[in-house]
């Protein structure tokens, strides 16, 4: 039953620190996509957790026990690498038996075994190719099923759509949350996708820089994200600034070029700079009020299922909306004037930053 | 626009038009055909023909069948062992933490910056004389002349071009595949004998090749530490000093066939054989991956590498210091005595280095690039990169017999003029082989980016091949110079009267030109500070070069 | 005259063709996405164009005149490798001016359009640094400032925004197309994934396996895709298959397996023609209740996937077929759950009807 425990993990090269203080617990059976930008310390997680790194300081814990002491091969974990790393002088099926080989068991039941891999990554007729003769997908599922064979119910995966074209990828990441739940394997897979990690994981980490910055369900960090880091991430957002002028405790009016609006918010001072954030499908687009915040649309993308619309508001604001395509209006067109109007509930209020916005949402 | 500049914009504009960059790469394989690859194979075709009329006695046909086979079989053995102790000692490098790391892979080096011939004396005096290790044990000579002192020899020449082969894939090896192995369950040594050393077979192979190659060329030093045993390369020169043409070509002939069939057998079948289904020995592997052990094996290979080979190569330090101490030196400086052979020896040595440096890069490149960017197609570049080869894999001495003939029979050319020539040929492959590998490695898509800019070729090559090779165009210059300073199989085949430096100092090694041992011991290490001295130098050229800006 | 004509042009490596037979045409100033998985031969379409490649049949036409024998360093087509693009031993700067110098221009004009190109992407304050001290979006704004910069005119962008992280790849798709219409370069972007290929482009073209499958504007492309991979291409779809039974005029019945029946326009069918139908994701009602639509069916929410502006149904249908439904901003009476039983409903209008691929569904819609 692996469950896995971090508690208090840090590590650096020099000068940069890869991980700070990283504490998490993961159930048995659960699937944890940690989910960050390039260099923000993901996979120099998984990898002391594989013990391919050691930490320097912090405890790892597997059901409870501490690993420190067990070398990568006895930690019983399936790991699949970023760059697939199949065995090239290994047929397909030398590839999955090699960890069963290695732990000298039964010819038979490897046999037994690396047969139903086959089966189940569908590979039973390529069993004597080799990876380089497979396409992408097919390399990847073996990488899979190789570490799936040796049994292991705790698995990380770096990155393991990361070289796949964007629709293999789309289909692929369910394939792979159903053979995790099948097998009830306990899962941490480490990306910097977040239409990938929110359609599959039961838990979201998301990281930024060396550290842990929120942790929750999928619609939770995309409905009601804790920080401006997390909202920008994990999708598109509109960051609006503007100040606080009353609140209650709970409630709070805000003040955005001159437009009152009201929004949930804890712990804010009047007077205070704030950013509000509001995702582009939560801006109604409607024919211009006089009362109503009015602008005029910059430019339209048709995205298929939905238009995208940047609108200059008075004040010279730029806000980004999308709207279904599925509305049986025509859609508006560029230079036409409109207005615009939030629903508070998804409206969500942040203290403006110490650092200014741009430093606090950089992705790089 | 200043003058340099604006000729340059035309070279450019010229270089352009089609047909120039084609022409320019003809020319070069032109050179290569004539003047490499078809002195070799028609020296050797004439040698055939010239066959029939050629009669062995009995006693010497036995000496000759038994030389030859004895030059596979040292070559062989030691080419194994070398791979054996080589490999460990570039993962230590590689995979070793510490500063200590980068000293020991200077000191790897060492053998290749001493002239093989400085080598064969320093061994000689480390193995077999008085002053040397037998002292320890109470000898005057534990290891005499003959086939022990050879392999050794040749063991210490070839371990250096192992560990260099073996570093540079260890450094381009991703070491995913062995992490992936070990997460699968398998401890270290299992991982690297299973997934670790079957990728690296390639590279593994080549560098065995490279130690057998130079292990049967080898002449010179060969010669001063044989004694009185005869492998083929020590045969044919005492063939040819005892006059039996014979024999000589003969011989050299039979060298260069099973030198071309080995090399092709090994090459051909090697990559074929089917690595077996895995052979796992869970507990054993695991015990033996622990540290203690490991460190053992770390242990033995230092001591390994510090007895048979760095040791016995700067022994020859000892002789040459007491020597320069004791008063010899002035003598030298001043030209006296055998001095002034000596001298003229030298730079006649260093002459022809540099001529064959200039030569082989200004025409090299350009078959470099072919065979690296296809210029000509992929199965032009094949073709070019085999017979590139051809050079390496035949037996310089025997390869010399062949030159020899062949530009004997064109006509009365200088004698300096057949030695450059030779010269030229033996040392061709390195700086191409060097340098098409360095523009391999470049991806082509930054030449492509370049071009789409509006770049012609000659720009392309100026402004982003060239800048990014720099390291291996020094690297290959290197190695030819110090490989034409150290020549003396194809040398001592077709020089006569002229002596390079290693031939005058094989003769006063072996006593065939009457000199003190110190004299002998002082000629040795102004061969050794002379190449260490060339190599610094280069260096330095190359460092101040890279310090310019790339406008 | 249209600024780049592509005429029947053939490529063959060995005995793969990778281009067979393509014809396009792109208009000055215009944007074109090229859209196709790996392998589909879009890299050697760049390649053809940019002058590194030459093609075995066809004729490639600049302004009508014909450059299948002009040097790629003579054709004034920028070329934007996906990898390894920026020269390493070069600092910014001098990477970006290398366009004028090479084609001859003194040094004053080109580091007056290097800087200029700089500017643009805003990274003029890292002139001096060199390509590795750069993070992957920087690298990448260098390289497109280094095309622009060469005067070049036509833009040969090789999966551009491909190393980068999802996130940044959202925000810099916007931001190049911006910089590409600003400058009023003619561009050729070349990628594999749709969504980046719907919001760059004006034009959108895909290719499968070396064949052109469909180009087009991005509006009449999504709406009336060519072919049943095009449709699952750009957009995806629930793919049902069926045979069509009778014609009422300008609407066709078409059966179902398991005897449900769908109304769809009838233009060019045949009837007794087995055929796919595509139904557009978002082009799917669910309701509890009651749905007024051309087409009704009963069924049961079998799968939930949440991609956060969009939740993705996935509903059984009586037949067995399994439909997606894709509802974007929902609200809490939107919300439903695996196991419910629900109305799924679609017009008439939005059954794309397809004949039946001669290779079969499954490979039809293989991405290989």
């Amino acid at each position: 039953m692996p469950t896995l425990d971090l508690i208090g993990v840090s590590k650096n090269y020099g000068n940069i620190q890869a991980l700070t203080d990283i504490s998490l617990h993961v159930e048995n059976k659960e699937y944890v996509c940690i989910l960050g930008p390039s260099g923000c310390g993901k996979s120099t997680l998984i990898r002391c957790v594989a013990g391919i790194n050691k930490p320097d300081s912090g405890g790892i814990l597997i059901d409870g026990e501490s690993v420190e002491q067990i070398p990568i091969e006895d930690r019983r974990i399936g790991y699949v690498f970023q760059d697939i790393a199949l065995f090239p002088h290994m047929s397909v099926r030398d590839n999955i038996s090699y960890g069963l080989a290695v732990r000298h068991a039964e010819s038979t039941e490897i046999t037994t075994v690396t047969n139903e891999m086959l089966d189940l990554i569908n590979m039973r007729d390529r069993s004597k190719a080799y990876p380089r003769e497979l396409s992408g997908g097919a390399q990847q599922k073996l990488a899979v099923g190789r570490a799936i064979a040796t049994g292991s119910h705790l698995f990380l995966l770096d990155e393991p759509l990361g070289a796949l074209d964007a629709i293999v990828r789309a289909e692929l990441r369910y394939e792979l949350r159903k053979l995790a739940s099948d097998l009830g394997l306990t899962v941490i897979h480490v990306t910097h996708d977040q239409e990938e990690a929110l359609s599959i994981a039961d838990t979201v980490i998301v990281m930024k820089s060396g550290r842990i910055v929120e942790v929750g369900k999928p619609s939770e960090i995309y409905a009601s994200p804790k920080n401006l880091f997390t909202a920008n991430f994990v999708g598109e957002t509109n960051l609006l600034e503007g100040k606080l002028l009353e609140t209650d405790g709970s409630q709070c009016t805000v003040d955005i070029k001159g437009h009152r609006f009201k929004v949930s918010g804890f712990g804010k001072k009047v007077g205070q700079r704030v950013i509000v954030s509001i995702r582009p499908e939560y801006i109604l687009l409607t024919p211009p009020t006089v009362v109503g915040w009015n602008g005029e649309i910059k430019q339209v993308t048709f995205l298929g299922n939905l238009n995208r619309y940047v609108v200059e508001v008075e004040g010279g604001l730029e806000m980004i909306a999308e709207v279904s395509t599925a509305e049986y209006s025509t859609g508006f067109r560029v230079g036409e004037s409109v207005m615009v109007s939030f629903d508070d509930v998804h409206m969500l209020l942040f203290d403006y930053p110490a650092e200014g916005l741009e430093k606090e949402i950089s992705l790089e | 626009m200043g003058f340099p500049a604006r000729f340059l914009l035309i070279l450019e504009r010229f270089s352009a038009k089609t047909g120039v960059t084609k022409g320019v790469y003809s020319i070069a394989i032109i050179f290569f055909i004539l003047i490499v690859i078809t002195p070799a194979i028609a020296g050797i075709v004439v040698q055939l023909f010239s066959l029939p009329s050629l009669a062995l006695s009995p006693d010497i046909a036995k000496r000759m069948e038994a030389a030859v086979q004895w030059s596979f079989v040292i070559g062989l053995v030691v080419s194994t062992l070398d791979v054996l102790g080589g490999i460990p000692l570039a993962w230590l490098i590689v995979r070793g933490r510490g500063q200590w790391t980068t000293i020991l892979d200077s000191l790897a080096d060492i053998p290749f910056i001493v002239p093989t011939v400085a080598l064969g004396f320093s061994i000689l005096e480390f193995w077999s004389s008085p002053v040397g290790i037998s002292q320890l044990f109470g000898s005057t000579s534990i290891v005499s002349p003959g086939v022990i002192l050879i392999m050794l020899l040749h063991f210490a020449f070839s371990f250096p071009v192992i560990v260099r082969v073996m570093v540079g894939e260890f450094l381009n090896y991703r070491e995913s595949y062995e992490v992936a192995a070990r997460t699968l369950g398998a401890s270290p040594l299992t991982a690297v004998r299973t997934v670790t050393i079957p990728i690296l077979r390639p590279g593994i192979l080549a560098a065995f090749l490279l130690a057998l190659a130079r292990s049967l060329s080898e002449t010179g030093a060969t010669i001063v530490v044989a004694g009185a045993f005869e492998n083929g390369t020590v045969f044919i020169n005492n063939a040819r000093v005892s006059g039996l043409t014979s024999a000589v070509v003969i011989a050299s002939l039979i060298m260069i066939v099973s030198s071309l069939a080995v090399f092709g057998l090994i090459k051909i079948i090697t990559p074929r054989i089917r690595i077996l289904p895995l052979k796992v020995w869970p507990n054993l592997e695991r015990k033996l991956s622990k540290p203690p052990v490991v460190a053992t094996r770390n242990a033995i290979t230092l001591i390994a590498f510090l007895v048979f080979v760095l040791l016995p190569c700067l022994f020859l330090a000892f002789p040459a210091i007491q020597a320069a101490a004791g008063g010899t030196a002035i003598e030298a400086f001043a030209g006296v005595g055998p001095w002034k052979a000596f001298w003229s020896s030298m730079f006649l040595s260093y002459v022809i280095a540099t001529l064959a440096t200039i030569v082989n890069i200004v025409s090299g490149l350009p078959v470099a690039i072919l065979i690296a960017r296809k210029k000509f197609g992929t199965r032009m570049a094949k073709v070019v990169d085999a017979l590139v080869d051809l050079p390496i894999i035949v037996p310089s001495l025997a390869l010399g017999v062949s030159l020899n003939f062949f530009w004997r029979t064109m006509g009365t050319l200088p004698e300096f003029v057949v030695i450059l020539l030779a010269h030229i040929t033996i040392t061709y492959s390195y700086f191409v082989r060097t340098m098409a590998a360095s523009i391999q490695g470049i991806a082509p898509e930054l030449e492509d980016a370049a071009k789409t800019l509006g770049a012609q070729p000659l720009r392309v090559f100026r402004k982003i091949t060239l800048p990014l090779t720099k390291y291996s165009l020094l690297s290959g210059a290197i190695l030819v110079f110090t490989r034409s300073v150290d020549e003396t199989g194809a040398t001592s085949a077709v020089a006569v009267n002229l002596k390079t430096a290693p031939i005058l100092l094989v003769s006063w090694i072996r006593g065939t030109v009457a000199v003190t041992p110190a004299e002998r011991a002082l000629g040795v290490g102004f061969l050794v500070a002379t190449s260490f001295l060339a190599l610094v130098i280069l260096r330095l050229i190359a460092t101040r070069a890279s310090a310019k800006k790339v406008a | 005259m249209p600024r780049v004509n592509f005429v029947s042009v053939t490529k063959k490596f060995g005995k793969v063709v990778a281009l067979d037979g393509v014809s396009f045409a792109v208009s000055d100033g215009q944007y074109l996405c090229v859209l196709g998985p790996t392998g589909s031969g879009k890299t050697t379409l760049l390649k053809l164009l940019a002058g590194l490649l030459k093609p075995d049949e066809g004729t490639i036409y600049f302004d009508g005149k014909p450059v299948n024998n002009v040097e790629a360093q003579d054709r004034n087509a920028a070329y934007v490798p996906q990898q390894y693009s920026l020269f390493p031993h070069l600092t910014v700067i001098q990477n970006v001016a290398f366009g004028p110098l090479a084609k001859g221009k003194p040094a004053s004009i080109a580091l007056e359009a290097a800087s200029a190109a700089l500017d643009l992407v805003r990274l003029s304050w890292r002139a001096q640094a060199l390509p590795n001290e750069l993070s992957g979006g920087m690298q990448q704004r260098v390289a497109l400032a280094r095309g622009l910069a060469s005067g070049a005119g036509l833009l040969l962008l090789d999966e551009p925004l491909g190393a980068l992280d999802a996130r940044l790849r959202l925000d810099l798709r916007h931001k190049l197309r911006d910089l590409v219409k600003q400058s009023g370069f003619t561009a050729i972007h070349v990628t594999h994934d749709q969504d980046e290929a719907m919001s760059v482009g004006d034009e959108i073209m895909i290719l499968r396996n070396g064949k052109l499958q469909d180009y087009g504007p991005q509006r009449r492309v999504y709406r009336k895709p060519a072919s049943i991979f095009v449709a699952n291409m750009i957009g995806g779809a629930s793919f049902l298959e069926g045979i069509v039974d009778t014609t009422v005029g300008e609407t066709a019945l078409i059966n179902l397996r398991g005897g449900l029946t769908i109304q769809a326009p009838s233009k060019n069918l045949t009837l007794t023609a087995p055929v796919i139908l595509a139904l557009r994701k978002e082009r799917i009602r669910i309701s509890r209740d009651r749905l007024e639509m051309d087409n009704v069916f009963k069924g049961e929410i079998r799968g939930v996937r949440f991609l956060g502006n969009s939740k993705e149904y996935l509903i059984r249908i009586s037949n067995g077929d399994i439909i997606a439904s894709r509802q974007f901003a929902e609200s809490e009476d939107d919300v439903f759950k695996v196991g419910q039983e629900v109305l799924v409903g679609f017009l008439e209008s939005d059954a794309l009807v397809f004949d039946y691929p001669a290779e079969g569904l499954r490979k039809e819609l293989e991405v290989v």
